[in-house]
């Protein structure tokens, strides 16, 4: 996630740290075999700043592996431009609540496969799950698969789930959360929030049935003391512990 | 030196900065001589067919890449679109291909797989390569990022240098003495793209 062109990571959407430069991250991450990687520019929205193309592309030019950017895509035409800039995917927060139609139009131009709907989630005092925007400070009044299913209806090729509750707090994903949502939709469910090892990535895909995990907090902290150490399990790790028993 | 061909599609700054992380020498270029001059030439491209047939045959670039590839026999490296563009056509377009490799490009079609595809592929895919093909040297469990919704289909089985599975067998890579193809991008495949541009380099 960057916040004022440093790599930043928060707890339950506040506090956030400072981890780095993004541009080391991204080559620590080459180094580190990362599947993908997902750029979040989480004041860009606040801000009211549209994404930064030519900071988008240097990043993109280091990167070894696909990538996906996120942060004030308000336009058909920024999304273009990010597409040209060498990212595979756009990811979709604020405009989905905001921009309705945008979903539809970059399934149209670009393809569902580039467009993914990310909504953060954050339980209420009643206990039900609830969709944030504007990073976890404002409430939509809307029940989360139903939000998530106009997502897959306006041609959103995958979510990207984000418990608000877990985030950065290492306490394992929100399966129920998850499950509630994979069940009910076709495409593809991407879990986010609260990963603290190779348990919860299969927990999230076994009982969650999410189709594939991310995490933050997870790749960039080294506990107990939560010092800044970028790090990703290795491929043979990953294998035994992970892919060969979901 | 190898010189990425540049007729203004596809992002040539990845396969650039790999190069350059692998210790390869390469020049992005739009300048035919830069283009005869260099030792192996890498020819990109993303999007739609016909797009980059019409970019490349306009790019001033077609007449001296065909002399150096097909008189002077230096290996060139086609990556995605590129790959498919050495075809003879594509079902994507109505514009003719290369036509350095005998074949064309299709596309997937959902109602042939074994189970259901979704198309695009798009996805970390692992690929059998044919024993013995340089290209893979040295790559213990070759797999690699696809982006695509066509696939080449090769008149000569034997110029496919390596398969890959979605739905069906396809064609991962083709190889046609010093003419290279990967439908797959290396510059997207961190270690392994890597080993791969480096075995290029070095054949």
């Amino acid at each position: 996630m960057i916040h004022n062109n440093g790599l930043v990571k928060s707890e339950q959407f506040r506090n956030y740290r400072y981890v780095g430069d993004p541009i080391n991250a991204v080559r620590i991450f080459n180094e580190k075999e990362v599947d993908e990687l997902a750029l979040i520019d989480i004041s860009a929205t606040k801000e009211k700043r549209a994404p930064n193309v030519a900071r988008i592309k240097e990043i993109a030019g280091e990167a070894f592996m696909p990538l996906s950017y996120g942060g004030g895509i308000t336009d058909i035409r920024q999304v273009a431009d990010i597409l040209t800039a060498g990212v595979e995917k756009v990811i979709i927060n604020k405009a989905i609540y905001a921009r309705p139609g945008l979903l539809t139009e970059i399934a149209k131009n670009f393809g569902s496969q580039s467009a993914v709907a990310s909504i953060d989630v954050k339980k209420n005092w009643l206990g039900k799950y609830r969709v944030f925007i504007d990073n976890g400070t404002r409430a939509i009044q809307e029940d989360v698969v139903a939000y998530a299913k106009k997502c897959e209806q306006a041609g959103a090729g995958e979510v990207l789930l984000n418990s608000i509750d877990r985030d950065g707090t290492f306490q394992g994903y929100d399966s129920e959360l998850i499950e509630k949502v994979s069940t009910q939709l076709s495409i593809p469910v991407i879990a986010c929030g609260g990963a603290a090892g190779m348990d919860d990535f299969r927990n999230a895909v076994l009982a969650g049935k999410a189709s594939a995990v991310a995490a933050g907090s997870f790749f960039v902290f080294q506990r107990p003391h939560k010092a800044v150490l970028i790090s990703y399990p290795s491929q043979k790790e990953l294998e035994e512990k992970f892919y060969s028993v979901v | 030196m190898i010189a990425i061909l540049d007729f203004g599609v596809g992002n040539l700054a990845s396969i650039h900065n790999m190069l350059k992380k692998i210790g390869v020498p390469s020049v992005i270029t739009t300048d035919p001589e830069v283009a005869r001059k260099a030792e192996k030439l890498i020819l990109p491209g993303v999007g739609n067919f016909d797009y980059c047939m019409q970019k490349f045959t306009s790019s001033g670039l077609v007449d001296t890449v065909e002399d150096v590839v097909l008189n002077q026999k230096k290996p060139i490296l086609g990556i995605c679109v590129g790959c498919q563009m050495m075809m003879e056509e594509s079902e994507e377009g109505v514009n003719k291909g290369l036509g350095w490799i005998k074949g064309k490009v299709a596309r997937f079609k959902p109602e042939l797989a074994s189970e259901g595809i979704k198309v695009p592929h798009m996805n970390w895919t692992d690929i059998t390569a044919r024993p013995g093909v340089k290209l893979y040297d040295k790559i213990e469990y070759p797999r690699f990022y696809f982006v695509h919704s066509y696939h080449l289909v090769c008149d000569e089985e034997s110029e496919v240098s390596a398969t890959s599975f979605y739905g069906y067998s396809f064609a991962a890579s083709v190889e046609k003495q010093n003419i290279y193809g990967v439908q797959f991008h290396p510059e997207k495949s961190h270690k392994y793209g890597m080993q791969l541009l480096r075995n290029f380099y070095m054949l």
